[in-house]
């Protein structure tokens, strides 16, 4: 039982992480490709908690603090620039 | 260009915070994950947070010394670091440990030296080229 909902969170954040790279891959405009990123980075994130639960791994919880981090710090750079593009 | 204020407001609460974090990691790095690297890139992060949220040149008054002045002192600290042990006749760079360990750092070594000069490194390194890319742009 449990295992099987186990599986059903790791296929709905592939599923997520698929939609989300077919959403970068086409476009069709920057602000999008933008977005696409930013939700890669914090699906993955979702991805290492689950798993950090799954497997009992409380260290791979830092890693989740820092990608959340150093993610928001991406996507503010990015929209520096696209603001300074316009 | 207009600056967001929601931004600027969040970057000086944000920035405390993350510093308070790369500290715990460097303190942290030796037998756990963390360590100088991460948490040098973790502070400079956040001092880049504080650059893009409000201005590069208010970050340039916010660093007490040079990028560059930042970079030689934590070489400095890690060759001391690596000295230390000859000074006692044992090989270069042996990690040597006080025998109590201090309240909130936890236990003190020439480890933590070197890790204290790889955080400084990092840092010094990071903001040395992202304020010089900045500095260029703002021409």
């Amino acid at each position: 039982m449990t295992d099987a909902l186990w599986i059903l969170i790791l296929a709905l954040l592939s599923a997520g992480l698929v939609f989300a790279f077919i959403r970068l891959a086409r476009g069709p405009y920057l602000p999008d490709r933008v977005i696409a990123l930013d939700l890669i980075s914090i699906l993955a994130m979702g991805f290492i908690v689950a798993y950090a639960v799954r497997f009992d791994q409380p260290n791979f919880l830092d890693v989740a603090i820092i990608l959340a981090i150093i993610s928001f710090l991406g996507t503010v750079a990015f929209a520096y620039y696209l603001e300074r593009r316009v | 260009m207009k600056r967001s204020i929601l931004l600027a407001t969040a970057a000086r609460y944000l920035m405390p915070l993350m510093l308070i974090f790369s500290v715990f990691l460097l303190l942290r790095g030796h037998n756990e994950i963390g360590g100088g690297f991460v948490g040098g890139l973790v502070a400079a992060s956040a001092l880049m947070l504080y650059g893009i949220a409000i201005s590069p040149a208010a970050l340039r008054t916010l660093l007490p010394v040079e990028p560059r002045l930042l970079v030689g002192l934590g070489l400095l600290a890690a060759l001391t670091s690596g000295l230390l042990p000859v000074l006692t006749g044992r090989p270069f760079l042996t990690g040597l440990w006080l025998k109590t360990p201090l309240p909130v750092i936890g236990k003190v070594g020439t480890p933590l030296l070197f890790d204290t000069g790889v955080y400084f490194v990092v840092v010094g390194v990071v903001m040395w080229i992202l304020l010089s890319l900045a500095e260029e742009e703002a021409k």
